[in-house]
């Protein structure tokens, strides 16, 4: 039920109640502290598991992915496409790795998938280009958001 | 009419459009400034110091863009429109002093580009013109929201130009004139009684329109807000339920036109509540010994002396103003928009009403000699 607040002579006559927002407005000009962030110069702080741009870890120069599909599987998307090779020492690898950015919801499902530590999601959040982007393997492999 | 006059007139309208113009880009950006520090934001802060420059940004942006004029529109109407609510925004400061007068040889110059004795009625029926930019706009464009737009806003500025009307006629009645110049030159004299109580010599109580008619004065600046179209009477562009009002089919440089319209109109309306109610260009109270302080420090006699005191009377004017058009957007950020029936209850049952009563008290304040 809708109650109807009792207001009395002074209150229905708004003035003074005007007079009090005035202040409070002007309380908050001056005095309550700024919530803007000034984007170039200031950053918004994101927890460690946040999901931005892929990349792909390697060690000692080589990357960790073996090419088991196990992502392109498991991605809802379907985004990453991948072609496998053989090494001369008979290891499995990547001949095509990409990431095709206009599909991908970064949902980090393929960074929960892979037994082998690879392909990972990094902090960064700029990603935003004037073209169709589909990252390759060249791109993922300087892993711009390994720190 | 003299070579004299005519450079007289030429020059203080030159001053005055010059002024007003450069008022328009300020108040934007005080507008948009002002509204992000009272909701905790900072507003725009690149462009130039302070982001002073966005406006001049802004300017640019809107004279390049593309000027596109929709096929279902009515064109003439269409592209006229903008210009009938400038221009008269611009008219109406014609007749509000910003300054008093000063002997230039024989000629007493009155800084007032005219000095019309109809004054009042002249702010009145150039105020009322500003509708008619509105009303063609909103016909124009041939779309049912700037139509709702428009009818609203004619709607509203008739009633509540009924009660503004009404309730100057108590300044009239004390200052028994409707010269601008000699309501502001009345309201250099101070208070002497209060009804039959006769106030003592050292309560020097200034005798501003607002001393006089507060009650008046009230109504005044509630009929104002609705009559310049801001919060929180904007319902001709309530952009929750029209869009944008009466200009929502104009873009780029004639969109800016009715926002210039806007804003020159508030500008006017600051000025008349200055003028009527706040002494105008009479100095504020402590501004008499900084001018004498200034004039006997500099050492300033005769004709400089003067001048002085002119700019110090233009300063006194600029910060009333200054102060109203602040209080503009210190409104409008504080009070949310009224629905329309509500409006029209507080325009009609509450704003006529008072403003007759008033009238009615002044005439017998007045036919006793108590104010």
């Amino acid at each position: 039920m809708l109650l109807k607040k009792k207001k009395g002579f002074i209150q229905e006559l708004y003035l003074v109640e005007i007079i009090k927002g005035l202040m409070i407005t002007m309380k908050n000009m001056l005095f309550a502290p700024k919530v803007t962030i000034q984007f170039p110069e200031e950053r918004r702080n994101y927890s460690d598991r946040f999901r931005g741009m892929h990349y792909i870890k390697a060690t000692n120069g080589v990357e960790n992915c073996t090419a088991c599909m196990l992502c392109p599987t498991v991605c809802p998307a379907e985004c990453i496409h991948i072609e496998a090779g053989e090494r001369p020492d008979k290891e499995k690898y990547p001949v095509k790795f990409e990431i095709d950015l206009l599909r991908c919801c970064f949902c980090g499902m393929c960074e929960e998938a892979c037994p082998k530590d690879a392909i990972k999601l990094s902090n960064i959040y700029e990603m935003s280009t004037t073209y169709r982007e589909v990252y390759d393997k060249q791109f993922l492999l300087e892993q711009r958001g390994n720190k | 009419m003299e070579t004299f006059d005519w450079i007289e007139v030429g020059a203080k309208a030159a001053f005055l459009v010059i002024v007003l113009l450069q008022v328009v880009p300020i108040m934007v950006w005080v507008e948009r400034r002002g509204s992000a520090l009272m909701q905790n934001r900072l507003g725009p802060n690149r462009c130039g110091p302070l982001g002073l420059l966005q406006s001049l940004a802004d300017v640019v942006k809107f004279l390049w863009k593309e000027d596109p004029v929709p096929g279902h529109v009515e064109p003439f109407y269409y592209l006229l429109a903008p210009l009938v609510s400038v221009v008269p925004a611009f008219m109406t400061f014609a007749v509000i002093p910003f300054a008093s007068s000063i002997q230039i040889g024989t000629h007493t110059v009155h800084f007032q580009v005219a000095d019309l004795n109809v004054g009042l009625l002249y702010v009145f029926s150039i105020a009322s013109l500003g509708v008619y930019g509105i009303i063609m706009a909103g016909w124009a464009s041939n779309n049912k929201y700037t139509m709702l737009g428009s009818l609203r806003s004619s709607s509203q500025m008739i009633s509540y130009e009924l009660s503004m009307g009404l309730s100057v006629i108590g300044i009239i009645m004390t200052f028994s004139s409707l010269k601008l110049g000699d309501i502001a030159q009345q309201q250099g004299q101070f208070i002497t009684q209060i009804g039959p109580i006769v106030l003592p010599e050292w309560l020097a109580i200034p005798r501003w329109g607002i001393f006089l008619q507060p009650l008046g004065f009230l109504i005044f600046l509630v009929s104002v807000f609705a009559e310049t179209n801001r919060l929180p009477f904007d319902l001709p562009e309530g952009e929750s339920e029209l869009v944008a009002g009466y200009h929502l089919e104009y873009g780029a440089m004639k969109f800016a036109l009715f926002m210039m319209a806007e804003y020159l109109n508030m500008t006017t309306a600051s000025g008349l509540l200055a003028t009527l109610y706040f002494g105008g260009w009479q100095l504020l109270p402590g501004m008499h010994t900084i001018l004498g302080l200034v004039q006997s420090s500099l050492g300033l006699t005769g004709m400089a002396a003067e001048w002085a005191r002119v700019l110090f009377e233009g300063t006194s004017f600029s910060i009333k103003t200054a102060f109203f058009m602040w209080f503009f957007v210190w409104v409008r950020w504080t009070l949310p928009r009224f629905r329309y029936d509500q409006l029209m209850d507080l325009g009609w049952k509450v704003m006529l009403p008072l403003s007759l009563a008033n009238i009615f008290i002044t005439a017998i304040l007045t036919f006793y000699g108590w104010v």
